[in-house]
């Protein structure tokens, strides 16, 4: 198979050293079918060992090798060489502090997951003769988008309502809360949205839509949120009505 | 080992022209402005309701060039622009799921432009138009 150099243009930071985020410029001969995580790589294992980066599956599963691809936040194993120009940048995930080279700081988001309650609540007693709670396949198929999320945070990357405040809890959480929302097994909803469609919650949302485009995964968070402030809206209604608090 | 994360900042003016997406999205939400014109427009309208002088007043306001092309700008970018792009999103908030089958977007994209038509329809059939 014939080669393609391709220049990488790496941003590199050091936290011992730098005081700033930098470029370097590597030379890499890639097989024509390769990901761009297969040029990162050899870099790392032919060029300069110092680099440092996140990945495990190379096969879109583990979620851990989004970076930003000519400006667009990408899975790097999904996105090939044989769609990209000759010069390619590559960045740490946008909107996340970087902790070394392409490594970004994930503590925040991990800690909007748990918001979402991703588990399912139940207000009824379970069932009592040992049997599992049962579920159509419609019923499954209501939600089964939602639950494809690896949490990549290329949503997050794209979000730019997250990037100009970091305490909204984002399309990826969200989305992982109306999966359980929408779960027939869970009665859950009136608790999440108590908070969710709160502040920092869905109607930080601004319909942008940048998440949806850029999931790898076809998870569309931001149809979820959509749907959770129609949900929200009900709810409070529903709240406001009974004589419940609002 | 000492962490010193480094913060990309991101400008609080500029930040919707960092990529060709944010800005398509500035033009989707700029048309507010029209909206608050156009709210504008109608009240001034409704308050020359009040003798036939000022009515004729309002509509000689209205009948030159440049009004004539605001109000033709205003139905290009306005109307037809944000029609689609708002029906284009409405599948997203409202999914319907029939059975275990979803129901293709474009049925529902294409609902709204039905009732879209029906409710001008109307509107011109109120006006007398036909
Ligand atoms: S919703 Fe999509 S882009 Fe966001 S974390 Fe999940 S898989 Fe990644
Ligand atoms: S649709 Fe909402 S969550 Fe998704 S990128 Fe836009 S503002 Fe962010
Ligand atoms: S390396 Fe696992 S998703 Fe890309």
């Amino acid at each position: 198979m014939s080669k393609r150099q391709i220049e990488l243009e790496v941003m590199r930071y050091d936290p011992e050293k730098d005081e700033a985020p930098w470029f370097q410029n590597y030379e890499v001969p890639c097989e024509e079918d390769w990901a761009i995580l297969d040029a990162i790589n050899y870099v790392k294992e032919n060029i300069d060992t110092t680099l440092s980066y996140r990945w495990s599956c190379h096969m879109m599963v583990c979620g851990s090798c989004g970076m930003m691809v000519n400006g667009e936040p990408s899975l790097t194993c999904k996105t090939f060489i044989r769609d990209l120009p000759d010069k390619v940048r590559i960045e740490p995930l946008e909107n996340f502090p970087i902790e070394r080279d392409l490594v970004v700081v994930l503590d925040n988001v991990m800690e909007k997951l748990q918001t979402a309650q991703p588990y399912i609540i139940r207000k009824d007693p379970p069932p009592s003769d040992d049997k599992e709670y049962t579920q159509s396949r419609a019923a499954l198929y209501k939600f089964k988008q939602y639950t494809m999320c690896i949490n990549c945070m290329c949503c997050y990357a794209a979000c730019p309502q997250y990037g100009l405040d970091q305490s909204f809890i984002g399309p990826a959480a969200l989305a992982l809360a109306h999966r359980y929302n929408l779960d027939s097994r869970d009665q859950g909803k009136a608790q999440r949205l108590d908070i969710l469609a709160d502040h920092d919650g869905v109607w930080d949302c601004s319909f942008v839509g940048a998440c949806s485009e850029v999931c790898p995964k076809s998870v569309d968070p931001a149809a979820a949120i959509q749907q959770m402030k129609i949900e929200g809206a009900k709810e409070f209604w529903k709240q406001k009505l009974s004589g419940g608090k609002s | 080992m000492s962490r010193q994360p480094y913060i990309r900042p991101m400008s609080k003016t500029t930040w919707y022209m960092r990529n060709g997406r944010y800005k398509v999205y500035m033009l989707r939400e700029m048309t507010c402005l029209l909206v608050g014109f156009y709210s504008f427009l109608v009240i001034f309208g409704l308050a020359a309701l009040s003798s036939a002088e000022r009515w004729n007043a309002f509509l000689a306001s209205q009948q030159n060039a440049a009004m004539i092309a605001f109000h033709g700008f205003a139905l290009i970018y306005f109307l037809i622009y944000q029609t689609f792009a708002w029906f284009e999103l409405a599948p997203k908030a409202m999914p319907l799921q029939i059975g275990e089958k979803k129901l293709s977007d474009s049925y529902i994209v294409i609902a709204h432009y039905i009732v879209w038509a029906v409710l001008s329809a109307f509107i011109f059939w109120l006006a007398g138009v036909f």
